[in-house]
């Protein structure tokens, strides 16, 4: 299943995330973190990447029935895909402004919903591009340079 | 070779390669290779979870036997607190002081004291502290080692204070060089240890040049020879070490027992590796930012419960609150003295601790990307199912091991039977090239049922 796209000097691999899984939330980014630590990234790179990755993760596990989290490895940059089947994102624009959210009462009480998740993977990301559809799902994709 | 000290030493003789301790490394630091095990000193921690799995008593703490000392002109004998709640619920802290002195030191020292400084030395610094939080306790050594090796990005949170037994002994030897006209060097003091870990962060400290102490015996070792001291009926000098002990220090070697002395409004006490693990990938999930401090220890009741103890850590737990009564939760430092001495900086650490992250799979990121796709194509080719009879304790450790070149494929019984039955004409297929579809580092789940469109 490698993309013939992949250049030769890449690692790449998925991890699957459950929609309201809060028991295993963050396990996707924490993999690969570790990966990250065994390949020798600078742990100020490792730092801008888990800080994004769980910000994208939790989005999947708070607002989406399931989805996967990619990433790729090179000697340039990192990549990470985080995509998603579930309500999707009405307003991107919107979205992305700090303190934005509609996160329910219960999921605040759990200490997410503060509207700073996009706006932490924009910080933390060196490109950035979100797509979504209404009841279909989101797919972030975001890159941080080596 | 590393230059770590360690506190743990296999016994090749009595080692028969029984992978009990493999399992429950909790930094993955022992394999067992022909038969024996061995320790990677760059990945172990001082836990001594090993020392009381080992079935056959193969894995024995180090600590330094009494006739290590001669090399000091006075010897004093500086105990944990923990040693208090040893023994019978009559024996008060000055009997096992004075029991000390007989069984051969010349003098004692008492940290329960400088546990108390040292929480008025945090009060200290939390009144002008603005960093990241929470900040965690550096008092359990083996706390202080797993952040070194797998929790890198929490050293900035270690509190930078100096522990009680470190204190006291920079006490003790600045009054008795004072009092005896004897240089420091000519005093010893040694730590009275309820735990191997202690042990190894005195002969070398992680985040100082020497420490104050110079060597540490075992709660156990001493056992024995103070009851025996204790029985004779010798009249004990009551009052004359404890004048200044209150049950803030003394509460110390129970779990809680730190963040209970400090006056801070959201703490957390955690206890047990693996909660401490827990808490820590919480943090560094960024989690927990509202909580202060956090008390961490590897012995589950605390102290109490350190491996070179000998009572039982609950019933030791009970002598200790008895003694809390007696002794009473009234200050006994004096306020002013403390923050002359914080302001002094008596009590701050501030070299940096080293970290010792994982070693990277190749010093040059486009190696380690190549040796990481190595490692995985191998890790799918095994049948994940973490025997261990491969001497690394799973699939995944096994296929890095192999990646490093520390262990030979072949060393998994079932590539070995693969291969044979593939060259005696079977139709086995060849590990490397194994099908499966990456999971799980830990083998556990298989996933996945929907599968991203996406790709690079
Ligand atoms: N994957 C997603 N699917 C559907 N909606 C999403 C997704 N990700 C974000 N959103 C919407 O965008 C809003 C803002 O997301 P953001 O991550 O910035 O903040 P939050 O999740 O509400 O709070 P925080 O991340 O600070 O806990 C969310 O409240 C949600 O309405
Ligand atoms: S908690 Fe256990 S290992 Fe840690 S310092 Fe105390 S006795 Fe030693
Ligand atoms: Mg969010």
């Amino acid at each position: 299943m490698r993309c013939p796209m992949a250049s030769e000097t890449s690692f790449q691999q998925e991890f699957a995330i459950e929609g309201g899984d809060f028991n295993n939330a963050g396990r996707a980014s924490s993999r690969l973190r570790n990966i990250l630590k065994q390949i020798g990234i600078s742990p100020l790179v490792i730092r801008r990447v888990s800080t994004a990755s769980y910000e994208a993760e939790m989005n999947v596990v708070l607002y989406a029935r399931r989805g996967t989290l990619s990433f790729m490895v090179t000697p340039e940059k990192i990549t990470i895909v985080v995509e998603d089947e579930g309500q999707g994102i009405a307003d991107i624009g919107l979205a992305m402004q700090e303190g934005y959210s509609t996160a329910s009462r219960e999921i605040r009480e759990m200490g997410f919903g503060a509207g700073m998740g996009l706006p932490n993977i924009k910080k933390n990301a060196d490109e950035l591009e979100i797509s979504s559809e209404v009841g279909l799902g989101t797919t972030v994709r975001f890159s941080v340079k080596i | 070779m590393s230059n770590r000290i360690h506190s743990l030493y296999i016994d090749p003789g009595k080692c028969d390669g029984r992978m009990a301790c493999l399992r429950v490394c909790p930094t993955e630091a022992i394999r067992v290779r022909g038969g024996k095990a061995r320790i990677l000193e760059d990945r172990c921690i001082d836990c001594g979870e090993c020392i009381t799995t080992c079935p056959s008593n193969a894995i024995v703490p180090l600590t330094d036997s009494f006739t290590d000392f001669s090399k000091f002109q006075h010897v004093v004998a500086i105990p944990s607190p923990v040693l208090y709640g040893q023994f019978s619920d009559i024996v008060l802290p000055d009997h096992i002081l004075s029991a000390l002195r007989k069984i051969g030191f010349d003098d004692v020292g008492d940290v329960a004291q400088a546990c108390e400084l040292v929480s008025m030395a945090i009060e200290e610094f939390w009144a002008q502290y603005q960093g990241p939080r929470p900040v965690i306790s550096a008092f359990c050594p083996t706390i202080v080692r797993l952040i070194q090796v797998r929790f890198t990005d929490l050293s900035e949170l270690l509190l930078p204070i100096e522990s009680p037994m470190e204190i006291a002994a920079r006490e003790v030897k600045l009054k008795k060089s004072k009092e005896l006209g004897l240089s420091q060097s000519r005093i010893g003091a040694i730590y009275v240890t309820p735990c191997p870990a202690k042990m190894v962060a005195i002969r070398r400290h992680p985040r100082k040049k020497k420490s104050f102490l110079d060597g540490a015996v075992s709660i156990a070792d001493v056992y024995g020879p103070l009851l025996s001291a204790m029985s004779d009926q010798e009249a004990v000098i009551e009052g004359r070490e404890m004048r200044k002990v209150s049950g803030i220090g003394l509460g110390w070697p129970i779990l809680g027992g730190v963040i209970k002395s400090l006056k801070l409004k959201n703490c957390l006490a955690v206890s047990g590796l693996s909660e401490v693990i827990r808490i820590f990938e919480e943090i560094e999930k960024g989690k927990l930012r509202d909580v202060e401090f956090i008390e961490c220890r590897t012995c589950p009741a605390g102290c109490i419960g350190g491996s070179l103890t000998v009572e039982n850590p609950y019933v030791a737990r009970s002598k200790i609150v008895k003694l809390l009564e007696i002794f009473g939760e009234q200050p006994q430092q004096n306020t002013d003295y403390i923050k002359k001495l914080y302001r002094a900086k008596y009590f701050l650490l501030d070299e940096k601790l080293q970290l010792r992250p994982v070693r990277p799979l190749a010093e040059d990121v486009s190696q380690a990307i190549q040796l990481m796709k190595q490692k995985q194509g191998i890790y799918e080719g095994l049948p994940k199912i973490d025997c261990g009879a491969c001497g690394s304790p799973n699939c995944m450790a096994f296929a890095e091991d192999v990646v490093r070149k520390e262990a030979k494929l072949t060393d998994c019984i079932f590539v070995l039977l693969e291969r044979q039955s593939a060259s005696s004409g079977g139709s086995g297929q060849s590990a490397e090239h194994g099908g499966e579809k990456a999971d799980d580092s830990q083998g556990r789940r298989r996933e996945t049922r929907f599968k991203g469109k996406n790709s690079f």
